[in-house]
């Protein structure tokens, strides 16, 4: 009896083995677990075994059928799970296409710039004042200390409405129209447009700046040299190096031109630095004190500074952009690049 | 202005190389622009000796060489007497410039063949010998560049001087500059000057009429002169700094110039009338010939050298075609002066003569100078032309300029500005390079007297700039500062802007920026009437083209150039967006009103043509669709989009004015198709144009939850058949204004007109959708509200339930 079992064991191994489709499998499982398949032939037997041989045999033949019963559903799930990867692969698509992309616009280049201009100042706790584009020359020259028929009108090329009205030609009247509504301490940037006419590769006549003001308690040449460091190193990098020289900004005494180490040359000398290694980035000084009595400050009890910088100039330096007039010829060929 | 190193060096020794001396000037306030090698007027020209010298077979005049560059030997044709075996002399070689334009070539003289030339001193520009070849000693190595082998290279500085630093305009003045950076001691040239026994009083006058304009002129007079062309030392020195030589006067009325920083003035004396200098204003509407040969138109507040009868020169501006120095001039008048400089600027700028004289007038001379470039201009013509200079000068002097004194300079002061502490001797050190004198005044404290050349220092404030410029400003510590007060408030436009920057980009539109200005010609193209205050431009007095002649008043010409600008580049398909200013004229004489905007523009395709995509047109609903995401993204909910709209640059049929509640935000609509022809845009192209300040004003960042509804909504879908010209939008609002509380949205989910519709009608399938917060609503409470909106909607509109009807 035993003998017939595991023969019969090993004869369902050896038909499994060999059987290759659901069909011989459900078969299978008829010929030896059905009801008249094999194993119930000879369980029907177990009854006709001595009594002390039956709890033995018949956990052997239990677990015999429990064998096949088992191999036979694997077998069978494994055919199953086959037929199914062969309908996904019916279902392949081409990865590479590109996706449906919904478009997405652009930030202009020199609204980027102004952003980052601005945000790096608002760390530094100034806000944000704005004054007209289109602007008396008493704000844009007088009240800066720029008297009509002083040459360092030559320093402003005008555009002019009429006699006292001007396109203004820098953001610094804003400073004047901020401190006549405000009293110290001051601290803003001024963005916006302004206006001069000139206009080839490097001028056009509008473009933007950033103008700075600073006033308060104490304020030094140190403070001006420590801002302005803290800024540029952050547009350019931690490992820019600047210089500070003496120049002359009839609204600023002392006045500093800023340059920064050619980002292109490394000061080398190069065609963006005209050979001299440096590049002229802002103009800066400490505020004058006729500008401070224009506005009412009491300039032995405030001191302060003020800046302002090319956004476009900062923007063409940061992206490598060679004629300024791009910006403002809407071509979206330069403007879908940034 | 251009700085000769070498003429730099008569006055002080520099042992720093050119590019040193360059950052050196640079770090103190005078920027140099660049550094230039320049040679002289000459190239290709060798040292070279003479072997032999034969006769010429067929001149009397002329030898033939043969000269030795060292290297090469060539026959060369010699018409110079002194020309002789042995002696070193300059060969101009073939294909050699020399000064006057000529380029030495292979040629034949006489049938003898000569390979270049042997120069004189005069031939070559540098000496005036032309008797013969310039004889060279023999210490020199043949084949050397004569340019290099004589020294006769020379570096010029282009510094460029800022409008402050008058005293700068001269080669003296930068060499002051450097003594000061450097402590090498300055050399003023040495004066000394022969006069005759004749009275210069004797034989002129000057009368200033407007001691204003003018506060003082000095003349004078230099008889028997011979004008002539200048020595080559003269034309050399003036040619490095860009000046032209003219004749041995006036190149040193401007020599002085450059030297010390005085225009002065020569006119031909014979040719002032009356034999006298009168200074006097102007006659208004007066016409004057200047030396350029213009004619000139005065006003009344130019000032005018005259003589007894007749104007002689523009003040401080340029000379007289009538009096100025010719070739057989014999006396001269020498004019030193000083005018008053906005006077000078003013004139210069109404009469547009730019003048080197002007220039320096008008930046404020040194008062004190004037005798002293007078006396040096004397020295030098009377060198130069043989002339015999009168005794004396005649100095009307009547409005005294008051030399600044004692500017008080609070030690304390000067720690409070720079940021550190610089000690009183330091301090006194630096004033005293400058040639200020610094005087104590208790308490460490000084009264300092500048120099009457330093024209820009007034103030406490002007000494201590000059204090930390010459300490050098990258010796001053960098600090922060500290905060006072609190933290800022935010600005709400910027940041409002950022925001629509933002939304605008996520709807796929980029960022353009136009210029401010535009044509006139815009409102025509756009078709504004006579009345729309789009044509109220403010105008630019001297624009740089018609085309930017005024500012703009709208953007929506600016966003169509754009668009015609890119498709003619091969971008059809554009969504653009700009925020800016635009300008609405007031009066003459007050401010624009400057108003901020936003402006879109969409045309062309949609979408990139892709695989999964056709093509298709954008239209009007996609720039509404974007800007129906602007406003629910900024939460202003009671936007109303209202088709009476009358703008002349939009399709009447297709265009609208957007409201907030009452107030009109702007507009939105598909260009009209006769500005189009006007622009010449082929393109269907529609624009929207806000009012910014009004988003400002409505745009909210407060939000409120609302609580997420736990009852099930439920739909009823009605197709209405309606005339064409009922509008979606009524349609909704009747069914939402009959306050159904059940009734919680209504959307149209499809618009059908053509097959199956009779003509000048519509399909309008409307979505209603119906929730109780309260429970789950039955079918029979939504029918009976149902019903009432339907009804409601079909006797307002005559519309037929498609459906219904079959």
């Amino acid at each position: 009896m035993r003998q017939t079992l595991e023969e019969l064991q090993k004869k369902a191994a050896d038909e499994i083995e060999a059987a290759s489709s659901r069909e011989e499998f459900l078969a299978l499982r008829t010929r030896y677990l059905g009801r008249k398949g094999f194993l119930t032939d000879v369980l029907r037997k177990l009854k006709d075994v001595p009594p002390e041989e039956k709890p033995l045999l018949g956990k052997l033949s239990n677990d015999i059928k429990k064998t096949i019963s088992e191999r036979i559903d694997r077998a069978i799930e494994h055919l199953d799970s086959e037929g199914k990867s062969d309908i996904l692969l019916k279902e392949t698509i081409d990865v590479t296409l590109p996706g449906r992309r919904t478009k997405y616009g652009k930030i202009h280049p020199v609204t980027r710039v102004m952003g980052e201009i601005c945000e790096i100042f608002s760390i530094l706790g100034f806000s944000i004042a704005e004054g007209p584009e289109v602007e008396l020359d008493y704000y844009n020259f007088e009240a800066l200390n720029i008297p009509p028929d002083h040459p360092a009108r030559d320093m402003h090329d005008t555009f002019y409405v009429t006699d006292n009205i001007v396109l203004r030609t820098h953001t610094s009247p804003v400073q004047i129209r901020t401190m006549e509504k405000q009293d110290p301490p001051v601290r803003i940037i001024s963005p916006g447009k302004v206006y001069r006419p000139d206009s080839d590769i490097s001028h056009t006549p509008m473009f933007h700046q950033v103008e700075g003001l600073l006033v308060d308690k104490g304020i030094t040449f140190g403070d001006l040299k420590g801002v302005l460091t803290y800024f540029l190193r952050h547009v350019f990098g931690k490992e820019t190096v600047l210089r500070f020289r003496p120049s002359y900004f009839p609204f600023t005494e002392p006045s500093a031109e800023v340059d920064i180490r050619c980002v292109m040359c490394g000061g080398a000398g190069c065609r963006v630095c005209g050979q001299g290694g440096w590049i002229e980035i802002l103009g800066s000084g400490m505020v004058d004190p006729e500008v401070f009595k224009v506005v009412g400050y009491d300039p032995e009890e405030y001191s302060g500074f003020a800046f302002g910088l090319g956004v476009e100039r900062i923007a063409m330096l940061k992206y490598g952009i060679s004629d300024i007039r791009l910006f403002f010829e809407g071509d979206l060929r330069f403007l879908e690049q940034f | 202005m251009l700085v000769s190193l070498r003429w730099l060096q008569d006055y002080i020794d520099i042992d720093v190389s050119p590019d040193e001396l360059a950052k050196l000037l640079t770090m103190a306030g005078l920027e140099v622009d660049s550094v230039e090698e320049t040679g002289p007027g000459f190239s290709g020209v060798v040292v070279s000796k003479v072997l032999s010298v034969k006769p010429h077979p067929n001149s009397d005049k002329l030898s033939l060489c043969e000269v030795t560059t060292g290297k090469e030997t060539f026959p060369i044709v010699c018409g110079a007497p002194n020309v002789s075996e042995g002696i070193l002399s300059p060969l101009a070689k073939v294909g050699a410039e020399i000064p006057g334009g000529y380029t030495i070539k292979r040629s034949k003289l006489r049938g003898e063949p000569s390979e270049g030339m042997l120069c004189s001193e005069e031939e070559l520009g540098i000496g005036d010998d032309a008797s013969g070849i310039m004889i060279l000693p023999d210490t020199l190595n043949l084949g050397e560049d004569l340019a290099s082998a004589l020294d006769l290279k020379d570096v010029v500085l282009d510094v460029a001087i800022t409008p402050n630093r008058a005293d700068c305009l001269s080669i003296i003045g930068i060499a002051r500059e450097i003594s000061a950076l450097t402590g090498k001691k300055l050399r003023y040239p040495e004066i000394t000057i022969a006069e005759t026994e004749e009275d210069v009083t004797t034989v002129t006058s000057v009368e200033i009429l407007d001691p204003h304009l003018c506060p003082r002129y000095t003349a004078r007079i230099i008889k028997n002169v011979t004008v002539k062309p200048s020595p080559s030392w003269m034309r050399l020195r003036l040619e490095a700094v860009g000046l032209r030589a003219i004749n041995n006067i006036v190149d040193v009325t401007n020599f002085v110039m450059i030297e010390f920083g005085q225009p002065l003035h020569a006119f031909d004396f014979r040719y002032l009338e009356e034999g006298r200098i009168r200074v006097r204003g102007a006659d208004e509407g007066e016409e004057f010939i200047s030396l350029d040969e213009k004619t000139r138109i005065m006003s009344s507040d130019t000032l005018m050298i005259c003589d007894g009868v007749k104007p002689v020169a523009v003040a401080g501006i340029m000379g007289g075609l009538n009096s100025e120095v010719v070739d057989d001039t014999e006396t001269v008048l020498l004019e030193s002066a000083y005018f008053n400089p906005s006077s000078i600027r003013k004139s210069s700028k109404s009469l547009g003569m730019s003048t080197d004289a002007a220039f320096r007038f008008e930046r404020g001379i040194d008062p004190e100078g004037v005798l002293r470039a007078s006396d040096r201009a004397a020295q030098l013509i009377a060198d130069l032309s043989g002339g015999t200079i009168c005794r004396g000068c005649i100095d009307q002097y009547p409005r005294k300029i008051k030399p600044v004194k004692d500017i008080p300079l609070r030690v304390k002061k000067v720690e409070e500005i720079i940021g550190i502490q610089v000690d009183s001797e330091k301090i006194v050190t630096i004033l005293e390079s400058l040639e200020m004198t610094a005087r104590e005044d208790g308490d460490g404290n000084f009264l300092v007297t500048p120099p009457t050349f330093r024209v820009d220092i007034e103030r406490e404030v002007d000494l201590i700039e000059e204090i930390a410029r010459i300490l050098g400003y990258e010796h001053i510590p960098v600090t922060l500062p500290a905060v006072s007060g609190g933290a800022e408030m935010k600005n709400e436009k910027n940041s409002l802007e950022s925001k629509v920057r933002e939304i605008l980009n996520g709807s796929g539109y980029t960022e353009i920026i136009n210029y401010s200005f535009t044509t006139p010609e815009s409102v025509n193209a756009l078709g504004l009437e006579a009345n729309d205050e789009g044509r109220r431009f403010v105008v630019l007095r001297d624009p740089l083209s018609e085309d930017i002649s005024v500012m703009r008043t709208g953007l929506v010409f600016g966003l169509l150039d754009t668009m015609r600008k890119n498709v003619n580049l091969g971008n059809p398909d554009l969504a653009l967006f700009e925020i800016g200013k635009i300008f609405i004229g007031n009066e003459a004489g007050e401010l624009p009103d400057e108003r901020e905007r936003l402006g879109g523009l969409i045309a062309g395709l949609r979408s990139e043509e892709a695989w999964h995509t056709g093509e298709e047109q954008a239209d009007f609903y996609d720039l509404k669709g974007c800007l129906e995401n602007l406003f629910s993204e900024l939460k202003i909910n009671n936007i109303s989009y209202d088709s009476n709209c009358e703008i002349s640059f939009l399709h009447p049929a297709r265009s609208c004015t957007v409201r907030a509640g009452d107030t009109i935000l702007g507009f939105l609509g598909e260009i009209h198709p006769q500005v189009r022809k006007n622009m010449d845009i082929k393109d269907r192209a529609v624009v929207f144009e806000l009012d910014f300040s009004c988003l400002v004003e409505l745009f909210s960042e407060e939000m409120q939850y609302r609580e997420i509804p736990r009852f099930p909504s439920t739909s009823r879908d009605v197709a209405f058949l309606v005339d064409e010209k009922v509008t979606s939008g009524a349609m909704i609002s009747m069914a939402l204004d009959r306050a159904e509380e059940l009734l919680e949205n209504v959307s149209v989910f499809d618009v059908y007109k053509g097959k199956g519709i009779s003509a000048g009608m519509k399909s309008l399938a409307i979505r209603f959708t119906y929730r109780s917060s309260l429970k789950t609503l039955t079918d029979r409470e939504v029918n009976e509200a149902h019903t009432r909106i339907v009804e409601k909607i079909v006797s307002l509109t005559d519309a037929k339930i498609r459906g219904a009807e079959s």
